[in-house]
């Protein structure tokens, strides 16, 4: 098959490779209909993430046909699914609470030695992720192996468009939930940083759960734009001084809840320490480095925290101070994609939720490394790439 | 601190924990028989009733299922068995093994027979986790490192060190015990195949 492979830093290339096969019982293989390419790619595209091996198939956010199942598999052949991207067994004690992406068992035993030193305990495994995640070969490629396919891959409806869906893979959670765990009450004002795909999601999130205003803070006017599309208010941190327009436009209190999705692509992984030395070499915008810093130091007295940002490292000069004096709340967390995706499905049938909003490119699969480089030098245009693999090359 | 403490244990923490020279000394106390100085413990929690996890270990010769570097386990009779497990620079190494006692759903004790490659003893221990959380399953081994400090830098380089193997191999019971399956990100069978050579 066909398959988007990494072969280090800028360098990835569409391979041929070995297909797919069922290797455990509860494995399906679904052929690829829609992929797309992620904010969190960029990570592994600037090298920013150790563990990777050349000839890695990337992608985590992808659906297709059901192609082939395994003697458990729950799913029938030709049904149409969207694979979460963390995978988990359904089996263990915190899949049994929901916490899906602090499954026990969806990590293979060998690799959760790399979590169990870095973090205390390993975390579930991640579709095309670097091998800390579990090395799994992701779905930018034709064919995809899905490992315990009867807990998560949503059998969508047919005559449902793929681009309608498409992000119940990832993203449209990862907001979702970011907007829950900032704990909204009604009459809240909810502060965004980072109007990239998750903090887009999490604006439209914190509406339909009662926030009565949404502050949006970026600078690429085209996503503040977006951004204000589904009712926000917007700061452009290159226009205006972010703090003293939260506290301005709030009334001298501060927003109530401040969420944080800049990680994403502007934070280092793994090293963070080592990545801000980088960023400080290359002129980075020391605001977006900061997102978490200004917004424990802007949000109210009381008030929540909440980071879907991907951090993986140790961060200094955090404001532990404010962050106490304050008695501030702090959630976060790799998305429990599972636990969210029926009721967001039924929230995009009944246009409760735009999603196609955010795509702005759709390539075929051949055309993927064209498709990183525009995703990765042009931030303002290029709001979501999608990846088709049947689709014809365009001129 | 009191004489005491320090005459006994002196807190709640499991001695493969211990930061003291004499903790091997006082868990091979903890062995019906003893064979070895390097002492690995490790403790696993897994969602399943004890006595299903009980019976699938003691049937040994299921266990080359999950523990990767064991090639093959024969029960010889009740209590004995003979054991063929992988060792560095592919080569095997083998032992007969006794049980040596074993309490029904709770525990099973073992010590390798007279002129074994890797003297080696243990125990393995299950009881219920608190809040119907499954199985406590905690693996106790003292064993002699092969050709002594050598062989055992030899053996973590090649990742087949029992602390290790131990963590890994508990891992992939759990997997098994909880999903029925062990989890591969391996994408072929061919993969699959060169990953567990």
């Amino acid at each position: 098959m066909r398959a988007l492979t990494w072969h280090g830093k800028h360098d990835v290339r569409v391979d041929t490779v070995d297909d797919p096969e069922i290797l455990n019982p509860r494995d399906a293989i679904i052929k690829i209909t829609a992929t797309a390419i992620c904010g969190s790619d960029l990570h592994l595209y600037d090298g920013y993430i150790p563990t990777m091996q050349k000839g890695d198939i990337l992608g985590h956010e992808f659906m297709g046909e059901v192609v082939e199942i395994g003697a458990k598999s729950t799913l029938q052949k030709g049904q149409r699914v969207v694979v979460p991207f963390t995978i988990a067994c359904g089996s263990c004690y915190h899949c049994g609470k929901r916490q899906y992406s602090a499954c026990d068992n969806g990590n293979p035993a060998d690799n959760q030695d790399i979590g169990q030193e870095l973090y205390g305990q390993p975390m579930s495994g991640l579709f095309g992720y670097s091998h800390l995640t579990g090395g799994y070969a992701g779905g930018q490629a034709e064919y995809v192996r899905v490992p315990f396919s009867d807990v998560g891959p949503i059998v969508i409806p047919d005559g449902v468009a793929d681009e309608k869906v498409l992000f119940l893979s990832d993203i449209l959670p990862t907001g979702w939930q970011a907007a829950e765990n900032a704990d909204i009450e009604p009459g809240d004002t909810v502060a965004v940083w980072g109007c990239g795909p998750v903090g887009l999601f999490a604006v439209q999130s914190a509406f339909l759960m009662g926030a009565e205003r949404v502050i949006a803070i970026d600078h690429f006017p085209h996503r503040l734009e977006l951004a204000k599309r589904f009712g926000a208010e917007t700061i452009n941190f290159e226009e205006s001084a972010t703090y003293e327009a939260l506290m301005e436009m709030t009334g001298g209190i501060g927003p109530d809840a401040v969420i944080d999705a800049v990680g994403l692509e502007a934070h280092g992984f793994f090293v963070d320490n080592v990545i801000d030395q980088i960023k400080k070499s290359t002129f980075l915008g020391t605001d977006r480095t900061h997102s978490i810093r200004q917004a424990i130091v802007a949000c109210r007295k009381g008030g929540r925290i909440s980071m879907p940002a991907v951090y993986g490292g140790i961060v200094d000069k955090f404001p532990l101070g404010a962050f106490m004096e304050k008695g501030l709340t702090l959630k976060t967390g790799q998305t429990s994609v599972q636990h969210y995706m029926p009721a967001l499905l039924n929230a995009i049938m009944e246009g409760k939720i735009d999603t196609t909003f955010l795509i702005s490119h759709t390539l075929p699969l051949e055309q993927a490394p064209e498709g990183y480089a525009m995703f990765h030098d042009k931030q303002n245009e290029v709001t979501k790439v999608v990846l088709k693999p049947g689709m014809a090359l365009a001129a | 601190m009191s004489v005491t403490q320090n005459q006994s244990r002196r807190d709640d923490a499991p001695l493969s924990t211990s930061k003291r020279d004499d903790a091997v000394d006082e868990a091979t106390g903890a062995l019906v028989e003893a064979r070895g100085d390097t002492l690995v413990g490790r403790t696993v929690t897994i969602n399943r009733p004890r006595a299903e996890l009980y019976g699938y270990w003691r049937d040994f010769g299921n266990l080359p299922t999950f523990m990767d570097n064991v090639v093959s386990v024969e029960m010889l009779d009740d209590r004995r068995s003979h054991w063929v497990v992988k060792a560095p620079g592919g080569q095997t190494v083998e032992w007969d093994s006794l049980i040596t006692e074993e309490r029904e759903g709770e525990m099973i004790a073992w010590a390798s027979a007279e002129g074994a490659d890797v003297p080696n003893s243990g125990r393995i221990d299950f009881r219920d986790a608190q809040g119907g959380r499954g199985t406590i399953v905690t693996a106790t081994i003292v064993y002699d490192p092969p050709a002594g400090m050598v062989g055992k830098i030899i053996a973590k380089i090649f990742q087949r060190e029992p602390a290790i193997q131990a963590r890994r191999d508990l891992r992939r019971f759990k997997q098994l015990m909880e999903t029925g399956e062990i989890a591969t990100s391996s994408r072929t069978h061919a993969q699959l195949a060169e990953e567990k050579a």
